[in-house]
Parts: C-alpha cells; sequence; structure tokens
C-alpha cells in the first residue's frame, strides 16, 4: 500500500528531528460531521448504543456548556477555538468491536507497535501492564482483560462500562468532576467519546500496572476521553497513562475528564507522560492539552498520588488535584513540565482539605527553555473542619537561555488554625560552569542538558513506575533539543 | 610526533588579552608543569586547552595528536582525549556520579568506534579504581560533587580522569585546598596514570606538590608568557626565590 510508505517516509522524516511520533495512520474511519449541536450528541450517543438516561446527561451538559464563557483566566495565548470547527467522532471503521486482539486492524497494531506500545498480550512484558488502547475516539483494545477479571477487576473502555457495569458509572460519573464544573470538563461531559473505566474490587491489589494510551490521528478532530476510576476500600492500583498524536500544522483539541476515587484505605497511583504534538519551533500547529483531573479521597486513610511529566502540547493547561475528604487521607502531586520554543504550560494542582489530619505534598519542577512560558498554579485550602491538616509545597523552576519565563502562582486559605502549611520556591539557571564541566568530560550540549534536567527533576521521576521512568528520561532529553546552541 | 604542540599562542577573555604567545611542546608521555604568580594565565591556558566558550583565540596554533585543536568543540576535545582536572569541580545536584562517569565514558568509547560498556564491567572498573583513591561506595552514589569536600572532589575528579583514560590530562591547581594526606591520595592517583603516551600538564602555584609528581619539564608562565623552561630543579628555585624575577623582567 502507497500509504504505508508514505508513513514510514515521514516517520523517519521526523525522527530526525524532534517529535518522534508526529506520523499518520492511514486507516478508514468513521466521522461524524464537523459542528457541534444536539443532533451530534444524539449522533455520538447512538454510535455508541448509549442508554437514555447517558443521552439525557449529555444533553443536560451541553445546554449548560452553551450557556458557559470559555475561561480566560490562565497564562496562556492562543487563538479562540472555533467549536463548530471540530469533528467530535472519529474510530476507525470496523464491522463489529474487536472481540480480541487478533481482531484488531492490523495498521492499528502496527501504529502502537511503532509508538513503542506492543499491544499483542504475547509481546507486553510478562505481564506487567494490561493496556487500553484509545484511537481518536474509541478504545481498539484492551490486553490482560481475562485475567484481570478473575481478581474482579474490571478493566475496558467506558463504553463497554456503561454497558456492563451501569450502576458503577451511574452512580460515579460525574461524582468528582460535576458536570458543570469549568467550560472544558461540561463540553466534554456532553460529548466525550471513549476512556477507560477501572475499578479495583474491595481489599484487590492490581497485580500489574493499568495502562492506557491515547492516539489522536483524524485530522480536525478533538479527543474528548473520559477515565473514571474507583478504587474499593482497600485496594490499590497504578495506573499509567501516555499519548501522542501526528505532527499536523493546525491546533487540535484535547479536553478530557478524569475522575478518581479511593474508599476507606484505598489507594490510587495516577501517572502520566504526556507527549501531545507541541507544534513546530514557531509555533504552529500543536495539541491544546485542557484537561480536568480530580480525585477524591472519599474514605478514612486513603491517598492519591499524581505523578505527571509533561512534555508535549502546544498548550497544557490542568490541575490534577485532590479532595481530601476522608480523615487522615493523603494527597500528592508530583510534576514535572517542560516547555520549549513556543510552548506553555499553565499547571499545577488543587489540594482541598475537608477532612480531619489530611496531608498532602506538591512537588513541582518546571523547565522553560526557547521562548516558552511556565507557570505553576496551585491551590492549596484547609477547610474549618481539617483540624491538624498539613501541606507541604515545593515549587522549582529551572530556566534554559534568556527568552523564556517561569512564574509561580500560589495560593493558600487556611480556615483551620491548627493547619500546618510550608511552601519553597527556587528559580535557577543551567550555568554555564555546569554545562562546560559536562561537555570537557564528552557529552554533548543536548546530553548536558538532558542530563541537569533530569538531575533537576530527579524527586518527581522516582515516582513514576520503572518502564515509564525510562521513557520520560529520553522524552526530556528529546524535549530540550536544540535549546542551548 | 609531539602530542601536544602549541605555536605562538595568543588569547583573550571579555576582549582583555591573557595569553601573548604561548610556545609549548610536550612528547608522549611527558609530565610538564607550569608554575606562575596568580593572574600570569595558568588558568586561561587550561580553558583554551579545553576549549571553553568565552576564551577566544586570537593567533597562533595549537596542535593534539596531529590534529587541529582549535577547530574542535569542547566536547569532541574531551572524547579525542584531553582531560581537564578542574580547580573548582562543579556541582550537578541529582546527577548520579555513576551516571555521569557512565556517560562520559561511553561518550569516548563510541568516538573509538567500541561499544558502550555494560553495566557489570563499567561497576567492576569504577570501584577498581576508586579504591586507590580511597573513594567509597557511598561518595559513588551521591550527586556530583554536591556536598563534597574540597579533598573529596578533587579526589573525584582524578577518578573521572582514571576512569576515562585520556591522553592528555590538564592538572588545574589540583593540589589547592588539600591537607598533605589528601594531597598524597591524589599524587599516588595521579602517578598511577602516568603511562607511555599519556602525557600531563601540571598547573601549580606551589612545589610541594611536584615533590610526589615528579616533572620532566618545568615552565614559568608570567604575563601571559613562558618565561623559562627547566628541569625539576626549577621548581626549587622558584620556591626559595619566589616569581619576583619574571614579573620584574616582563
Amino acid at each position: 500500500m502507497a500509504a504505508t510508505a508514505d508513513t514510514v517516509r515521514q516517520v523517519e522524516d521526523v525522527t530526525g528531528g524532534a517529535y518522534k511520533y508526529g506520523f499518520v495512520t492511514d486507516i478508514e474511519a468513521d466521522v461524524a460531521p464537523k459542528g457541534l449541536d444536539e443532533s451530534t450528541i444524539r449522533f455520538i450517543s447512538a454510535k455508541k448504543e448509549e442508554p437514555e438516561w447517558l443521552l439525557e446527561w449529555r444533553l443536560k451538559a451541553f445546554e449548560q456548556w452553551k450557556r458557559m464563557i470559555e475561561p480566560e483566566w490562565a497564562k496562556v495565548d492562543y487563538e479562540r477555538i472555533d467549536y463548530q470547527d471540530i469533528h467530535y467522532y472519529s474510530a476507525p471503521k470496523q464491522k463489529d468491536g474487536p472481540k480480541s486482539l487478533d481482531e484488531v486492524d492490523p495498521e492499528l497494531l502496527a501504529t502502537y507497535a511503532k509508538l513503542g506500545i506492543p499491544l499483542k498480550e504475547q509481546e507486553l512484558l510478562a505481564g506487567v501492564v494490561a493496556v487500553d488502547a484509545v484511537f481518536d475516539s474509541v478504545s481498539v483494545a484492551t490486553t490482560y482483560k481475562k485475567e484481570l477479571e478473575k481478581k474482579g477487576i474490571v478493566f475496558c473502555s467506558i463504553s463497554e462500562a456503561v454497558r456492563e457495569h451501569p450502576d458503577l458509572v451511574k452512580r460515579y460519573l460525574g461524582s468528582v468532576v460535576p458536570v458543570a464544573d469549568n467550560y472544558f470538563a461540561c463540553l466534554n461531559s456532553a460529548v466525550f467519546t471513549d476512556g477507560s473505566f477501572v475499578y479495583i474490587p474491595k481489599g484487590v491489589r492490581c497485580p500489574m500496572e493499568l495502562s492506557t494510551y491515547f492516539r489522536i490521528n483524524a485530522q480536525n478532530t478533538g479527543q474528548f476521553e473520559r477515565t473514571l476510576i474507583i478504587a474499593d476500600e482497600g485496594s490499590y492500583v497504578s495506573y499509567l497513562e501516555g499519548c501522542t498524536a501526528p505532527q499536523r500544522d493546525e491546533n487540535q483539541l484535547h479536553a478530557a475528564v478524569v475522575e478518581l476515587v479511593t474508599l476507606d484505605d484505598a489507594q490510587i497511583k495516577y501517572s502520566t507522560v504526556q507527549n501531545w504534538y507541541p507544534g513546530d519551533e514557531n509555533g504552529k500547529g500543536g495539541i491544546y492539552n485542557f484537561v480536568t483531573k480530580r480525585g477524591a479521597c472519599r474514605g478514612k486513610r486513603s491517598k492519591i498520588s499524581w505523578t505527571q511529566v509533561e512534555t508535549g502540547s502546544a498548550i497544557t493547561w490542568k490541575y490534577p488535584s485532590c479532595i481530601l475528604q476522608g480523615d487522615d487521607s493523603v494527597g500528592e502531586f508530583y510534576s514535572v513540565a517542560i516547555t520549549n520554543n513556543a510552548q506553555q504550560a499553565d499547571t499545577g494542582t488543587k489540594m482541598i482539605h475537608l477532612g480531619k489530619n489530611t496531608r498532602s505534598t506538591i512537588i513541582s519542577k518546571g523547565i522553560s527553555a526557547g521562548r516558552a512560558d511556565n507557570t505553576y498554579r496551585g491551590l492549596v485550602r484547609i477547610s474549618k473542619k481539617a483540624e491538624g491538616a498539613r501541606n507541604y509545597t515545593q515549587c522549582d523552576s529551572l530556566l534554559i537561555g534568556d527568552k523564556c519565563g517561569a512564574h509561580t502562582v500560589p495560593y493558600i486559605e487556611s480556615k483551620n488554625p491548627t493547619a500546618r502549611i510550608e511552601h519553597e520556591a527556587t528559580t535557577s539557571k543551567i550555568s554555564e560552569d555546569q554545562l562546560f564541566y559536562c561537555l570537557s568530560r564528552g557529552l554533548s550540549a543536548e546530553q548536558a542538558v538532558s542530563l541537569i534536567v533530569n538531575g533537576f527533576c530527579k524527586e518527581v521521576m522516582k515516582e513514576l513506575p520503572m518502564e515509564f521512568a525510562v521513557e520520560a528520561q529520553k522524552l526530556i532529553g528529546i524535549s530540550l533539543e536544540g535549546s542551548v546552541g | 610526533m609531539a602530542l601536544l604542540e602549541i605555536k605562538d599562542l595568543h588569547a583573550e577573555v571579555d576582549g582583555k588579552p591573557i595569553l601573548k604567545g604561548i610556545d609549548l611542546t610536550i612528547e608522549p608521555g611527558e609530565v610538564h608543569a607550569i608554575m606562575g604568580p596568580n593572574g600570569s594565565g595558568k588558568s586561561t591556558l587550561s580553558y583554551v586547552l579545553a576549549g571553553r566558550d568565552g576564551y577566544e583565540v586570537t593567533g597562533g596554533s595549537i596542535k593534539f595528536d596531529g590534529k587541529d585543536l582549535l577547530e574542535m568543540e569542547a566536547d569532541e576535545r574531551a572524547v579525542a582525549g584531553i582531560f581537564l582536572a578542574f580547580q573548582y569541580p562543579v556541582e550537578l545536584p541529582g546527577v548520579g556520579g555513576m551516571t555521569f562517569l557512565k556517560e562520559a565514558l561511553n561518550a569516548r568509547r563510541k568516538a573509538a568506534g567500541e561499544d558502550e560498556i555494560d553495566a557489570m564491567g563499567f561497576l567492576k572498573l569504577v570501584r577498581a579504581k576508586a579504591k586507590t583513591l580511597e573513594i567509597t561506595d557511598e561518595m559513588l552514589k551521591r550527586a556530583v560533587n554536591v556536598g563534597f569536600s574540597g579533598g573529596e572532589k578533587k579526589r573525584n575528579e582524578i577518578l573521572q580522569m582514571a576512569v576515562l583514560e585520556p591522553m592528555l590530562c590538564v592538572l588545574d591547581e589540583t593540589d589547592s585546598g588539600l591537607d598533605i594526606d589528601a594531597l598524597k591520595i591524589v599524587s599516588d592517583g595521579v602517578n598511577a596514570l602516568r603511562a607511555e603516551g599519556r602525557s600531563m600538564l601540571v598547573i601549580t602555584h606551589y612545589q610541594r606538590l611536584l615533590n610526589h609528581i615528579v616533572p620532566d619539564k618545568v615552565h614559568v608562565l608570567a604575563q601571559g608568557k613562558i618565561r623559562r623552561t627547566g628541569g625539576k630543579e626549577l621548581a626549587l628555585e622558584l620556591e626559595q626565590k619566589g616569581y619576583a624575577d619574571f614579573v620584574e623582567a616582563a
């Protein structure tokens, strides 16, 4: 097929440069016409054969969204999005959903293999990671399902969960991020197409990492996935999320919603390596990553831990947050955000302390190079009843060159006199001395920057699961290529 | 063929001339010492050899192992076999010493067309070299130079040198800030590296280092020029008389 040769060439073209995942897969897709109105939502719902309640839920969200105004408070600058110029649904064509991996289009499997995400179970690391792959709007494959089912773990696409586990979905969907929480979450509620669903039953420790890999392929398509993870009492799960998109000149919107719920003594560790196409060095193209991620520690002694390595996207705008409701619950946020060239990131977290003796830790590492802007924005709120709450925040910024910017905007609100809140912030530059020292040992300028930046991010990187950490380290190097001359 | 051949080298920093016509030839296996008062251009010479930005060569030539050194970037010089032991080794927070050293070694091996060293082989190599320098495993685990004492930093420089096995070692005031015991350890480390085909350029203020690392030749650098060259006895003479003669002469 000529298209395949084209794809290979494109891959070769981009691997010489910075972004290695910019290729397009030539695959027949089922696409909704551009634009958004009630009929679009009915189309999506019908395509997914959804129950009536979910359609109602979507339509209600859409009604509210129409009355909302796109927020402008973030320190990011972009051309307004034309919401009528986006496809809200794109699915690789297939008669029925794949029953097993053998039925998945080989072209798709090849795409994921190229991305380094083998979906064939025998190729996966001896049962260490189970993967749900989302291609444009739909989940194309979920591995190790049977294995997990034995333990009562549900890991499937959210569409499937709506069909198979409606009670759980009904109970928790929108319970952490309400439908009208914010502009982009509300849009997502109206048009979300797929995403992952996880349920870990009482007392079960998930035996492998669960992973979702998101890929935007089709042109002018928004990706609106929805992830819902529920950890029942005393359970544990580690979840990984990775993402890439082809290299295109126009911007693409990614507005996801992730909701996490932990009950008593449960723990969720959520790790993201975000590598959406960042646009070219002049700021043309790239993904707008406007995502709402929030976890509710509903149960006592429960814990939610967010770790993110953000290297991609033209604009990153997200605040993975924790609502610490249960007494003695723990929230953690470890973040590395790298911006190079014309990239912009406004990211951070919210730690809302409601329960007694709740604790939160925030470690944020922002790295800016080129003409990029990097903002940490965070909120620590201690409510009246949060007796004995504690927070420790550390925000470090590293600048490479003299045309980039780093900003730290911490908000702290405490209504309880017993609270202990610590905030530390530093800003530094990679010094000439450090660079020369590395060069004089034979490292190239790029290696040197990568090494120094990885050192700077170490506290966050060590929170990532092993397999992910290696990938993330390499990614940091790639993202900063050409940042020193 | 000489390993290093410097001819009429002129260099400036921030537009200010520092080196004003240096001629220096080092044969393979020779150890040369450069002595001189503060501000004579000793450190500038070492930075020019290592290829640091901002140290601009305005005239003359440097040949290293038959190649035009001035055409090469700092990292290219390093992988080609030049090693500078820093007077003030730089801290790299969060960067593990072993990781750093392994990347450096692999860069050098790659340039030589060799395969990357495997993890076990590397560990064995480093431990063996570290032992003679009294560097503990705990020190190896720390971030590069972070929280190191002055003596530890200098020993760490020599460890890097021992692992990278350069052809030309430039030691920039390696004795500064060392007590007598540390000086002995460092000198022993350097002497262990003396070999046929490996040359050294030892820059120092004081003769005492040269009691341990005995040079073949001693040069006096003052006000940007080599004023006198002699054998190891020249160092003793300088110890007694000081640099006053050379400063006046200039």
